[in-house]
């Protein structure tokens, strides 16, 4: 379970560059829920899970995680809490260490790291089960560089890194925004899996309305650092792309103009 | 001129490698560890002989004094990591700033004096350019045990966080390591290396000098990029990283048998700092040129003129 409880964020204060970014955020998320969020460019999607994990110190607010209160902690401290993939295929891993390696850091994420091995040969062998769960062939290359890797692949590792631990929230930041569609079909398609399978706490912020509304059981929309939406149970189930553009400009009073929907990528 | 000199010359030359090889495996774990451009080698490395030589003349053992100089070096190591980590000093900056403060520290700790005659007839130390044989078989143990003490540290969980944290500091904050601390750690070892390097080169030479230091990284860096030119061009694909460390240490002897041949041309001693600026260079530049050689704006035009 998380609790964001009217979170408030201005970057750049006193300055020209003044924004504020959140605006009074308030959410809550149960466990086990799996929630996309959606909204056009500077909305705050990824500004909000930044605010969870921590990157800087929100300005007013409060973040609780499973009734810890995670707000006056710096990001590594919460870290045991969250596992995390980013839209840039390069931020989740140490590309010139092995794939064991990254996963063997990620198996200590929370834990203190102290002197003895970092890795042991029995987590190879977890390892190279999970790894063979991913279908990519990495299981036979474990010991190889990840800076040799696709950003597909990488993806689909930062992943599985993500959630060695079983995290209390799995935060998606436009994970597969920079992959080509079919890779993103693959990751997204790996990511239900083991969301579902683990019983995972998910948001996942994506530009791809079709996306946010074929996975999870719950939706979001968020303009000018505030939530706008927020659809669960069978009307998510059932709603669709227009359906959606017509309640933004219901709930905005804007219209999400074409241009609009351009700026913020595809296939809307 | 005869050849023979520049054998004869030769071991010692590699005694200095050696020496400044325990160096260079310090300035290896910051530079490419860690990826910090660490500028308090040239100071800490002077600390190192300081402190050995003040200890050595009031009557502590040679190995003693060295096991302070190397605390002396963590102190330091430590004090510029705090500087770049709490106080947000950039890093080459909390170098410099710690280089010159401990150039009044190594100053004081001398009583005052420029530098200090540490005589190998009156005290009994590990190494000595008079016992070349000798100094070979002990700095040559000291290493092997720095690089297996290394390849351990470094295969452990603090270890492979620090490793992290060099690689790719916003991946390691998400896997929950402070790198902070793991910055300051780095730099702490590296410089207590880098001050054993100089506590025992102070024994080698017979003094220590509040000067020694000066331009300490960029010998440290030479050793460093030599090291990797050379391991690549041999070992190649089956490199791994006690064999990287060793090659650091080759590094330096090949550099030091470069200044010993440089010597022996009678080229000036006034222009050796020269001499290693532009050795640098050349082994920074000889990647960058090759890459260039075959991927260059210059051969795309050719290729593009045939067609056009």
């Amino acid at each position: 379970m998380i609790e964001l409880k009217n979170i408030r964020k201005t970057f750049n204060p006193g300055t020209i560059n003044e924004k504020l970014a959140l605006d009074g955020v308030s959410l809550r998320i149960e466990e086990g829920e799996f929630v996309t969020v959606i909204g056009g460019n500077g909305a705050g999607k990824s500004t909000m899970l930044n605010a969870i994990a921590g990157t800087w110190p929100v300005n007013e607010g409060a973040i609780v995680i499973d009734d810890i209160n995670v707000t006056g902690l710096s990001e590594y401290r919460r870290a045991k809490y969250l596992g995390r993939v980013f839209q840039d295929p390069m931020t989740g891993t140490a590309a010139s260490m092995g794939i064991d390696e990254n996963l063997a850091l990620a198996a200590r994420r929370g834990k203190r790291r102290g002197l003895r091995w970092g890795i042991t040969k029995k987590e190879r062998e977890e390892y190279r089960e999970k790894l063979a769960e991913l279908s990519l062939g990495l299981e036979e290359r474990m010991s190889a560089k990840v800076g040799l890797l696709s950003g597909g692949q990488r993806q689909a590792l930062t992943l599985l890194m993500a959630t060695l631990r079983k995290p209390k929230i799995l935060l998606l930041d436009e994970h597969t925004a920079a992959l080509d569609p079919k890779t993103a079909k693959t990751v997204l398609e790996t990511t239900q899996r083991i969301v579902s399978e683990h019983h995972l706490t998910t948001m996942m912020v994506t530009h791809n309305m079709r996306d946010a509304i074929h996975y999870g059981n719950r939706i979001i929309m968020m303009n000018e650092g505030k939530i706008i939406l927020n659809i669960a149970g069978e009307e998510k189930k059932n709603l669709t792309i227009e359906q959606l553009l017509h309640k933004f400009e219901e709930v905005s009073g804007e219209e999400f103009t074409n241009d609009q929907a351009i700026l913020s990528k595809k296939d809307f | 001129m005869d050849i023979g000199v520049l054998f004869s010359a030769l071991p010692g030359n590699i005694a200095q490698g050696l020496i400044w090889g325990i160096m260079a495996l310090g300035v290896f774990l910051t530079y490419k560890i860690l990826n910090f451009a660490d500028l308090t080698v040239d100071g800490s490395i002077a600390t190192g002989g300081a402190v050995t030589v003040v200890l050595i003349i009031s009557g502590w053992s040679a190995p003693a004094a060295l096991a302070v100089a190397f605390a002396a070096g963590v102190l330091a190591g430590l004090l510029t990591g705090l500087l770049h980590t709490m106080l947000g000093i950039p890093d080459i900056l909390a170098g410099i700033l710690l280089q010159i403060a401990l150039y009044s520290i190594n100053l004081n700790i001398m009583g005052g004096a420029a530098n200090m005659a540490l005589s190998v007839t009156q005290y009994n130390l590990l190494v000595s350019l008079r016992y070349i044989p000798k100094t070979l078989l002990v700095t040559g143990v000291i290493i092997l045990v720095l690089i297996s003490l290394m390849y351990w540290y470094f295969g452990t969980e603090q270890g492979s966080a620090i490793r992290a944290t060099g690689t790719n500091p916003a991946m390691s904050r998400a896997q929950g390591i402070n790198i902070d601390s793991m910055k300051v750690l780095a730099l702490a070892l590296s410089n207590g290396f880098v001050a054993l390097s100089g506590g025992i080169l102070a024994q080698y030479q017979g003094f220590s000098d509040i000067n020694m230091g000066r331009g300490a990284i960029v010998i440290g860096l030479a050793a460093v990029i030599i090291g990797e030119v050379i391991g690549n061009a041999l070992v190649g694909k089956r490199m791994n990283f006690s064999i990287r460390l060793l090659f650091v240490v080759v590094g330096a002897i090949l550099y030091y048998i470069a200044i010993g041949v440089v010597l022996w041309l009678r080229m000036p001693t006034n222009n050796l700092k020269l001499f290693t600026a532009i050795i640098v260079a050349v082994f920074l530049a000889v990647p960058y040129l090759k890459e260039k050689a075959n991927n260059s704006f210059a051969k795309a035009g050719r290729r593009g003129n045939k067609i056009s």
